[in-house]
């Protein structure tokens, strides 16, 4: 993650990472996860689905558990879930 | 390479205990924000502890209303316009079910006008979520009671030539007690506007603004995409306004916020109070 400064307390803070999951077979492809994601986690992908849309695919490492794309998805699609520290 | 799970297929999405799986992925269109707004109020009835058998959807005709069928809890697909008068009956008759009626702008304020008004006027205890596509979706995109003038439909090629609805100063005036609008890109804020109607007494509407890419957008050269942009960059957020200043109008920004949240006797208790004197 990048900073502007580095916070005093940033030894301190425990910053939580998200593991992203995708349930293929639910994406329409609308895009709203990768253009919305605060930390720019997800890019589309080559492939596509059964339903030939293309998905949403894990580009960095970023992600930072804050859940706002599964609360933007509208095909319940996509969620995050904490990592193990 | 970002150490990633890449098998998915077993995972749980953390709403699918209240969503009927087996009827998805639903039918709303590729863009379409009905699912965001569907998503918010799924999580609020999650936050908000209560038993699931406590609660109870009602939506009517059209996008919005094929809600109802896709939760997994007791819900009602109603006849077009009348989906508030099966909530006001479920509620009048079993007043400890939280009732949220989940429909569409045509549905609710169009057909279903007069019932939304009298509703308001009797403050009946329920949560009514209005997803404001400004457009009838679903018959083929012609115009609505909450078209803004001047976009095109595809019954007025050449621009709406009438004024629309302006739903919270209609909620407002019929006197609705809790009064709301936000877009579906404003999701968290959606979801603490559900949690708050269905934790307060009397009659809640909360308007959602959403995309309708295919046929609102088509016709008006905007992609859902350029849908979200305008309302991240063009929307306001002025808790309080005046429900008068809240038009939805052609290239200007849209207001949105919590505008009224006041207390007065619900339906229930007055007809109790009247009719049952002595219960108290």
């Amino acid at each position: 993650m990048k900073y502007w400064r580095v916070p005093l307390d940033s030894d301190e803070i425990l910053v939580e990472k998200g593991i992203i999951h995708i349930i293929e077979n639910r994406c329409k492809g609308c895009g709203y996860c990768i253009e919305y994601c605060p930390q720019h986690v997800l890019v589309f992908s080559d492939t596509f689905n059964a339903k030939g849309y293309h998905l949403p695919t894990v580009n960095t490492d970023d992600c930072l558990n804050c859940h706002y794309c599964e609360f933007l998805c509208p095909e319940f699609a996509i969620f995050s879930i904490a990592a193990e520290p | 390479m970002p150490s990633v799970n890449k098998t998915f297929q077993a995972d749980k999405h953390p709403l699918e205990d209240l969503l009927r799986v087996d009827r998805l992925p639903h039918i709303w269109c590729p863009g379409c924000g009905i699912g965001s707004v569907f998503s918010a109020c799924l999580r609020s009835i999650k936050n908000s502890g209560i038993d699931y058998n406590n609660f109870a959807m009602v939506s009517g005709i059209g996008c919005s209303g094929r809600g109802a069928g896709y939760i997994n809890i007791d819900s009602f697909h109603t006849t077009h316009g009348r989906a508030i008068p099966f909530a006001t009956g479920i509620k009048l008759a079993n007043p400890d079910i939280n009732v949220i009626v989940f429909s569409g702008d045509g549905d609710l304020c169009a057909i279903g006008g007069n019932h939304l008004i009298h509703a308001a006027r009797r403050n009946m205890d329920i949560t009514v979520i209005c997803v404001n596509n400004l457009i009838y979706g679903m018959t083929g995109g012609q115009v609505a009671a909450t078209t803004p003038h001047m976009y095109r439909s595809s019954t007025t090629a050449a621009g709406n030539p009438e004024s629309p609805f302006n739903l919270p100063l209609l909620a407002y005036a019929a006197g609705a007690t809790y009064i709301a609008r936000w877009t579906m890109l404003h999701s968290r804020d959606v979801s603490d506007a559900v949690s708050e109607a269905i934790g307060r007494k009397g009659f809640s509407f909360i308007e959602v603004l959403s995309p309708c890419p295919i046929n609102f957008g088509r016709r008006n050269k905007e992609k859902s995409l350029d849908t979200l942009r305008m309302y991240h960059e063009k929307s306001i957020i002025k808790n309080n306004a005046t429900p008068a200043e809240l038009d939805i109008e052609y290239g200007k920004s849209i207001v949105l916020g919590k505008f009224i949240d006041i207390q007065k006797p619900t339906y229930s208790e007055n007809y109790s109070r009247v009719h049952n004197p002595n219960d108290e």
